[in-house]
């Protein structure tokens, strides 16, 4: 807490003297808007922190001024003398009253609620007589607090000047151990060592802070803006452990407090509300950083409410931010961000947290004054997730040294899952095609040789190099094979020049005492460059309970065809092998058939080379309803192969070829054999029922039963109340009870004007019965 | 200052480079390789506590590459970044008082690209190259 407050006083103080010019020059122009702004900012900043440090006299005036300051920049109020006098006053009491908490003093004596007062609109007219300084108290300095500003062109010379002298050191080890020197140098020369040692780790923790300075307040102000608000809170803080510069830790530590109460106060429901939308009761609050590539992002997610983007617009139109013929034509993902827009909330009520819509276009501009941009990924109803990046300047990283066709590069630690050595029995290593894939205790990595990703060389065996596990983002973890792993050092990284920061493979470049600059692997780049996807739950991965299969595989049995072709189909559709004497196969009714078990199955396939009273091997397949019979020369094995292959041009029989064991394999086309061998395949009840009319007409019976049989219908005469048509076939001029769809058959050729099919239309009749049915079904 | 120029050779061509954008000449230890970086980029050295980029001044006018390790560089400073033009050789830092005139010959599409005028120094003429295109680099025609 006294982190905080002293926090919280050095960052008033400091704003107060930046803004000291700022306030003689609004008194100056009241109507201009700039100056307002920072000194609205100013204000609101105040506002938020001082809530939660239990400080209520900085917040009662901090939220009046914020209140007036609002309506002068919603134009409600016109700025005049007196009112920007009285928010002098305001801010002057602030200054004050910051001094005194500084110097541990009891807080002045004074009676705010004058100035106060002073802000409200009938007050602000006799106040204007009495002139600016009329409410101003008097502002005596006190003794200043120790702490110093050092420019940070200053701190780096100082670190550069110590890395020189670190360079210069090893230099002169080298030397020294070369010539050979005496025990008391030695001894001399290991003292002056340690303490350049001990002077750069100090010089560089000047610049250099840990997030967890900007992360360690977070609990506290969570819990107590939660429990303002009624609402329950779970926090979750990760990577407190990244460094960045110090200048950048107190530049986002705005943009994050207000980033993370917006969260609480908007995003995250009442728990009334959470129950009804079956949420946990308690809100999820994220809040994360992580380095990647040359930036420093920190995540703040909730599973609260989202923003609500069409309420958004509506007051982004009504404040006239966007015209409405604009609002239309905006992407989904820029409504969200209207919300950066100043003077504008989604908020229905002021708050004392948040939700003057303040707060989000500071927080924009402050991050862009840094170089930084912050995104928002908006769904509405589950949560919202804030992303700011911020430029890494410079910054010390844990980093693994690993070495690459004899190059030297580091990648962060924090990337590193574990490292194996390629001998370890651990691991498994299968070759897919032209790729690698290693299995480690389950899990199915894809493996990457570095040379093979930098284009350094190539790398015939992984024998006697170490395999890196990297986990480069959620979901995307690979096995990086290096030539060697060396070092776990704490490395200064620095953005390269932007031809190097452009190819997308390195994070920065560090100079370690070697001398010879080292580039950071950025290991998102390196599974970018290698096409290397995020897995989509588990799409690679194998239960760990099943005996570990590389990848996804299809158990396919290979066979060679009766021309003694090789050939695999998928082993899920052969139901069984059977041994059929030839004489069971005919070519009859257009197609070949077999009898088997007193059935007829349609043979796909060509039996040419069967010799009458051998005995023919079949295939039996099953789509699960129908059955298809295959006519093939020997089994040769059942092997595993990954699903995808070599496509075929042409639909056909054959789905493609897979490479087995070095042989061209043609694989059968499970779908296309089936509905090749479609007709009468279903089994009879699952057939439609189709009834004719006309019991007694010859034709009905003779010609069109069998053709309607033949096309896979079921057939009926007459009306059966216990077997209900599908479908009625009746001549043009009968008549039919409707129960179900009726076909009209007619006898006569030409266009039939009522719908009819002529009856000799074998393909129009047929379609006419489908169409009905669909109708039907529909 | 303004009148200042250093004189280097480049690829068997004399040039000169405003000596106000020069931050100091050196000679290049170690160059550590980029893969795949831009063709003119040979690698990155030290300087002392800086990381220099190194850029092959031959590649950045589609030239044929040197080994870098080894060569006289020129430094410059480019927002903030460090870079050290690989050259021939440098002679001399030189003030030539005749301003700089538009090169009034047609020259090869590398030298054309980097060349911002023409300089006269013993009755010889010299290109006053401008080292911010050198390490731009050279874009390979679409074609090659």
């Amino acid at each position: 807490m006294d982190d905080l407050l002293a926090e919280f006083l050095a960052e008033t103080r400091e704003t107060l003297d930046a803004l000291s010019g700022e306030v003689i020059a609004w008194e100056a122009e009241p109507s201009d808007r700039g100056r307002l702004d920072a000194i609205f900012r100013f204000v609101h900043t105040v506002k938020g922190s001082c809530g939660f440090l239990d400080l209520p006299r900085f917040e009662q005036l901090s939220h009046a001024a914020e209140n007036v300051l609002s309506d002068l920049r919603s134009g409600t109020r016109v700025a005049d003398a007196g009112l920007v006098s009285a928010v002098l006053a305001i801010i002057d009491r602030i200054g004050e009253l910051t001094e005194a908490l500084e110097a541990n003093e009891p807080l002045p004596d004074s009676d705010d609620t004058l100035l106060i007062a002073a802000l409200s609109a009938e007050a602000a007219a006799p106040v204007t007589g009495a002139g600016p300084s009329a409410l101003t108290t008097s502002h005596q300095p006190r003794a200043p607090t120790r702490s110093m500003g050092v420019p940070p062109e200053l701190l780096d010379r100082v670190m550069s000047g110590v890395s020189d002298m670190v360079l210069a050191r090893n230099e002169l080890a080298r030397r020294l151990r070369e010539i050979g020197v005496e025990a008391d140098v030695g001894g001399a020369f290991e003292r002056l060592s340690s303490c350049v040692a001990e002077m750069r780790d100090s010089i560089t923790r000047t610049r250099m802070q840990r997030i967890e300075k900007l992360f360690s307040a977070l609990p506290r102000m969570v819990r107590d803006t939660a429990a303002e608000l009624g609402k329950a809170v779970d926090l979750d803080i990760a990577g407190s452990d990244v460094e960045l510069d110090r200048e950048m830790i107190e530049l986002i530590r705005d943009p994050l407090t207000h980033m993370v109460r917006n969260s609480i106060d908007h995003g995250i429901e009442r728990p009334e509300l959470r129950r009804a939308r079956a949420k946990p009761l308690a809100g999820r609050l994220t809040v994360g950083a992580r380095q990647s590539g040359n930036q420093i992002v920190i995540e703040i997610a909730d599973d609260g409410n989202g923003i609500d983007e069409a309420k958004l617009v509506r007051k982004a139109i009504a404040a006239g931010v966007i015209t409405a013929e604009l609002a239309a034509a905006l992407p989904p993902a820029a409504r969200a961000a209207l919300v950066f827009s100043p003077g504008l909330s989604t908020a229905d009520q002021v708050t004392a947290i948040s939700g003057r819509g303040v707060g989000m276009d500071v927080v924009k501009s402050n991050i862009e004054r840094i170089g930084g941009s912050i995104e928002l990924d908006n769904r509405p109803g589950l949560g919202l997730r804030a992303t700011i990046r911020v430029p890494l300047t410079l910054t010390i990283i844990a980093s693994l040294t690993v070495s690459a066709a004899g190059q030297s590069y580091a990648i962060p630690r924090a990337a590193i899952e574990e490292i194996v050595h390629a001998s370890s029995a651990a691991l498994r290593i299968d070759q897919l095609g032209d790729a690698l894939v290693v299995t480690l205790r389950g899990r199915t990595l894809p493996l990457l040789h570095l040379e093979h990703v930098l284009a350094t060389g190539r790398v015939p065996t992984v024998s006697g190099r170490t395999i890196v596990v990297v986990r480069a983002g959620a979901g995307l973890s690979y096995a990086l094979c290096v030539q060697a792993v060396h070092d776990h050092e704490e490395l200064v990284i620095k953005p390269a020049s932007p031809a190097i920061m452009g190819v997308g493979l390195y994070g920065g470049m560090s100079l370690p005492d070697s001398g010879v600059p080292m580039l950071m692997l950025d290991a998102a780049g390196l599974a970018a460059r290698a096409g290397i996807e995020a897995e989509e739950s588990a799409a690679i991965a194998v239960a760990p309970a099943e005996e570990a299969t590389a990848v996804e595989t299809v158990s396919t049995l290979l066979f060679t065809d009766l021309s003694g072709a090789r050939r695999g189909i998928r082993l899920g559709v052969v139901e069984r092998l059977e041994d059929v004497a030839a004489e069971q196969i005919a070519f009859t009714a257009g197609r070949l058939r077999v009898a088997i078990d007193g059935r007829l199955l349609p043979l796909v396939g060509t039996v040419d080379r069967v010799e009458p009273g051998s005995l023919v091997k079949l295939l039996r397949l099953s789509d699960g309803v129908a059955e298809v019979a295959y006519p093939i020369g020997e089994v040769i094995d059942i092997v595993p192969l990954a699903p995808a292959v070599n496509v075929a041009g042409e639909a056909g029989p054959i789905a493609g070829v897979a490479l087995v064991d070095g042989v061209q394999v043609e694989l059968l086309d499970s779908f296309w054999l089936f509905s090749e061998a479609q007709t009468s395949a279903a089994p009879a009840d699952a057939r439609p029922l189709c009834a004719i009319a006309d019991a007694e007409d010859r034709w009905s019976r003779e010609i069109l039963r069998p053709l309607l049989e033949a096309a896979g219908y079921r057939v009926a005469f007459g009306a059966d109340p216990k077997q209900p048509a599908d479908v009625i076939v009746a001549d043009r001029d009968e008549t039919v009870g409707a129960a179900a769809p009726v076909v009209r058959l007619r006898r006569e050729l030409g266009t039939g004007p009522d719908g009819s099919v002529y009856r000799y239309d074998r393909a129009g009749l047929l379609a006419a019965i489908d169409a009905r049915l669909k109708t039907r079904s529909a | 200052m303004e009148k200042l120029y250093l004189i280097a050779t480049i690829a068997a061509q004399r040039v000169a480079i405003r000596a106000s954008v020069v931050e100091s000449v050196v000679d290049l230890g170690p160059v550590a390789p980029v893969p795949l970086a831009p063709a003119h980029v040979a690698g990155l050295a030290a300087l002392r506590s800086k990381v220099l980029t190194v850029i092959c001044c031959e590649r950045a006018l589609g030239l044929p590459a040197r080994e870098p390790t080894g060569r006289r560089a020129v430094v410059i400073n480019l927002d903030g970044h460090h870079y050290g033009l690989g050259v021939t050789s440098i002679e001399d830092a030189r003030v030539i008082d005749e301003p700089a005139k538009p090169v009034r010959t047609r020259l090869e599409a590398g030298w054309s690209r980097v060349a911002i005028g023409m300089l006269e120094l013993d009755g010889e003429a010299l290109l006053l190259i401008d080292p911010e295109r050198i390490v731009l680099g050279f874009e390979e025609p679409i074609a090659a």
